[in-house]
């Protein structure tokens, strides 16, 4: 099967504009793009920058835009973007500076992650439990819908509000919030709102689901915002610890 | 050049070995860096599925768990190290739990436990079938809230080993191209697997093996190289892993005439024996003509929608997308294929090498606990255990002792290969061929099972491919995000270990976990209860050979 990409080349360090280069190569029907982009740079051109590791959607590497839609890049089979031959367009993330090719700098990204605090927080004044502390099996079933999240960093490139606004922290770091806040276990939840109920925060969201459309695991990060402004409006009326 | 950057410790590798292992540095209080070529939570340990093994249960306890891993490792495994991980497993699963795993829960609101392979219990402790990503991006939020400094995208391209004493490492950052000196008074190595010296593997392609050749060429001993494990459930092509959990959850593996064939081979276990039998046990059903187009079937049908939704949606999900199969109304294919390496850095229980200053941990490391055969749910274990022992004993090594002198020598050497690199001529053979050639030459060679005349072909090919790699060109003369040049480099340091595991496979003359010989089918205790070492030398790997430590088990037969 042919297949053809259309890629946007870009060196940060080089003079130059970015430009796209068209590269077609001969694969198997099954190929993903990643795949592609493999035998591009093994057999072709080994000028061409993106990251891969895992190959099988859990280790977050390969996210870009694929025909505009942010997307992993190892999910996406070719035959799924186009009929036989027809060019696909692959692009690096989108609200992020790029580095080279199809690598973001992912900095800012990573920068928003950490600032919601993503990590249990422990009242040390409690006492520990003897062992694990319990969790509710439902609960723990739904926490790890937002477990799920691998930081890739599609929906961060397919939020509108980021594109407008590069303060705002972004559906993956807001859905990590709310993973920590939804936890029986941490004592952060009213530290944590306070920090993130904000102009640049929680309320930028217009709940345009771009994040749970693209996200390549399932996550509902526009829910997970939801949900986040629930608790913090229950906290100012005084119904919630 | 700048100048240069000192740290304590300084550990290589971010998945859960390193990131378990920077903690534990950080926490006794010493000034402790990572470096990892990819961010940390891309690192391969994100690829575990099924879970982490330690005895919780009220029926089960620490002995029988040791028992379980000493026969699973057909009593390869070191049963001091063995002892020391069983005990200190269910104390490292709560505080992970503490640290915030959302791990999968009983009606109680306990921690819930699944059977796996070759364990007397339901031992293994999951995220529903994402417990390594669950587990991995755990620790990095603790490495976050201690603010642990870390270089991501470095790539090391050797160790500082100066009068026996490791001083640090010489690494390249991938942004810039530029290569430095990163000077430690300890270096963790948690370099991960090496399972892209086999084609296909489970492993991720960052999987190069890279602690395992830059502590071999630093001189300390590669150990039980030889050992490599095929897992029963991979998909065909791509050698993509589907969790042992698939079968702990009650998953069937079929034959072509729909038969539960694992009843021939392990009547008691069935399809929860240990790895080594399972995955031999369907290479002879495809061997004799039952397979179906070069594979078995695993079979979930019978688990009802609900359990696969809840506890195995991933591997359902990657199964729709790379093989086109709805577990939930088809049988997947599935065949045996490279998983993991039970080799590597030979350590001590403390994670300390032979090579005073230089520790290992995880994948790359060889305490032993895994032996001649791994049990599913060990790995994960390794890591926290073994990461969090290495990381205190650097700590304490490190502590006042005083930094390292700078290595204008070791940056100049390496600096001056990579320009070698740049430099060839640009009409030599693709990396990506020799590396494919690599890949085959091991699978078939030095596979699920082994002969003699085999291992020797694909020693003989490695060993040309090793000539043939000195006039692989790299096209690319660009410093940023130079992957070509480093994927050269990663091929030398694959084509390394891929003779190591060849000799030493060539020369062990008997069966033994996952070691099958087909002209020496029975474990042979008198000759070969010992530890195969492989040192570096000028002319190839030299092997030696060094006691198994043997505290509670003598070895019996191995039946399932």
């Amino acid at each position: 099967m042919e297949v053809r990409l259309r890629v946007r080349r870009y060196d940060s360090t080089a003079d130059g504009e970015p430009s796209y280069q068209q590269y077609a190569i001969d694969a198997p029907e099954s190929v993903t793009i990643l795949d592609s982009l493999l035998i591009i740079r093994e057999r072709v051109d080994g000028s061409l920058a993106f990251r891969s590791s895992c190959r099988s959607a859990i280790c977050g590497s390969c996210a870009m835009r694929i025909n505009g839609a942010s997307r992993l890049a190892c999910k996406t089979k070719v035959v799924d973007m186009a009929s036989r031959g027809r060019e696909i367009t692959v692009e690096p993330l989108a609200n992020l500076p790029v580095i080279k090719d199809l690598i973001a700098d992912m900095t800012p990204f990573y920068e928003k992650m950490r600032a919601v605090s993503p990590w249990l927080m422990i009242d040390e004044a409690k006492p520990l439990p003897d062992r694990e502390y319990l969790m509710d099996a439902a609960r723990s079933l739904r926490l790890s819908q937002f477990v799920a999240c691998i930081q890739c960093a599609a929906c961060y490139s397919a939020c509108p509000i980021v594109a407008l606004d590069d303060q705002y922290l972004g559906p993956a770091a807001l859905a990590k919030a709310f993973r920590y806040c939804h936890d029986p276990r941490d004592d952060g939840k009213a530290q944590r709102l306070a920090g993130i109920a904000q102009e640049q925060g929680l309320w930028r969201c217009h709940t345009v689901f771009s994040c749970a459309e693209q996200c390549p695991k399932g996550v509902n990060p526009t829910e997970a915002i939801q949900q986040l402004k629930k608790m913090v409006m229950l906290m100012r009326l005084g119904l919630s610890r | 050049m700048s100048e240069a950057l000192t740290h304590d410790v300084l550990v290589v590798g971010a998945g859960l070995a390193g990131m378990r292992a920077a903690l534990e540095a950080a926490r006794q209080g010493v000034d402790v860096a990572l470096l990892t070529k990819v961010y940390p939570l891309r690192s391969h340990s994100v690829a575990a599925q099924g879970g982490i093994n330690a005895a919780l249960g009220e029926d089960d306890s620490p002995e029988t768990h040791a028992y379980d891993t000493v026969k699973g490792s057909d009593y390869l495994g070191d049963q001091d190290a063995i002892e020391t991980m069983c005990r200190e497993a269910p104390s490292d699963i709560i505080e992970l739990e503490r640290m915030g795993t959302v791990f999968s829960r009983r009606q109680d609101g306990r921690i819930a436990q699944r059977p796996f392979g070759g364990a007397g219990f339901p031992r293994t402790c999951y995220v529903a079938d994402i417990t390594g990503q669950a587990l991995l991006h755990v620790l990095h939020e603790q490495v976050l809230k201690l603010n642990v400094l870390t270089y991501d995208e470095w790539f090391v391209t050797s160790l500082i080993v100066e009068d026996g004493r490791c001083r640090g490492v010489v690494a390249m950052n991938m942004r810039t191209g530029h290569i430095e000196s990163l000077l430690a008074k300890a270096v963790v190595m948690a370099g991960g697997g090496f399972g892209r010296v086999y084609t296909p593997t489970s492993n991720s392609l960052i999987s190069t093996g890279d602690g395992h050749a830059l502590a071999y060429r630093a001189g300390a001993p590669l150990m039980d190289m030889e050992f490599v494990q095929f897992h029963p459930t991979t998909l065909k092509e791509s050698g993509v892993l589907i969790t042992e959990g698939a079968r702990g959850e009650g998953g069937y593996l079929l034959n072509s005439q729909g038969e539960r064939f694992m009843a021939r081979y392990a009547p008691s276990k069935m399809e929860l024996a240990a790895r080594d039998i399972v995955s031999r046990a369907e290479q002879t059903e495809i061997n004799e003509g039952r397979g179906v187009d070069g594979c078995v079937h695993l079979d979930l049908r019978h688990l009802g929608k609900q359990k696969i939704m809840e506890r195995l949606p991933q591997i359902r999900e990657l199964a729709l997308d790379l093989a086109n199969t709805d577990l939930l109304t088809d049988p997947l294919p599935i065949r045996p294929g490279m998983h993991y390496a039970m080799g590597g850095i030979k350590t001590d229980v403390n994670g300390a090498t032979p090579i005073s200053g230089l520790f290992a941990a995880g994948e790359c490391a060889c305490v032993s606990v895994h032996g001649a055969n791994r049990l599913g749910g060990n790995s994960l274990l390794e890591t926290i255990v073994f990461g969090r022992r290495s990381g205190k004993a650097a700590a304490e090594y490190a502590d006042g002792r005083p930094a390292p002198s700078p290595s204008e020598a070791a940056v100049k050497r390496d600096t001056q290969a990579i320009e070698e690199l740049l430099s060839r001529p640009s009409d030599g053979e693709r990396m990506a061929d020799l590396r494919a050639e690599m890949g085959v030459a091991m699978n078939s060679g030095v596979g699920v099972f082994r002969t003699k005349e085999g291992i020797a072909a694909a020693l003989d090919k490695v060993r040309d491919l090793k000539e043939r790699w000195k006039r692989v060109p790299v096209g690319n003369k660009g410093g940023v995000f130079n992957m070509e040049l480093l994927s050269v480099i990663e091929l030398g340091f694959m084509l390394d270990l891929a003779e190591v595991i060849a000799l030493g496979a060539l020369q062990r003359e008997e069966s033994r976990g996952a070691h099958s010989r087909r002209d020496f089918p029975e474990r042979d205790d008198q000759t070969w209860l010992k530890h195969t070492l492989a040192y570096h030398t000028a002319d190839g790997p030299k092997l030696d050979y060094g006691p198994v430590t043997m505290t509670r088990w003598q070895p019996e037969r191995r039946v399932y």
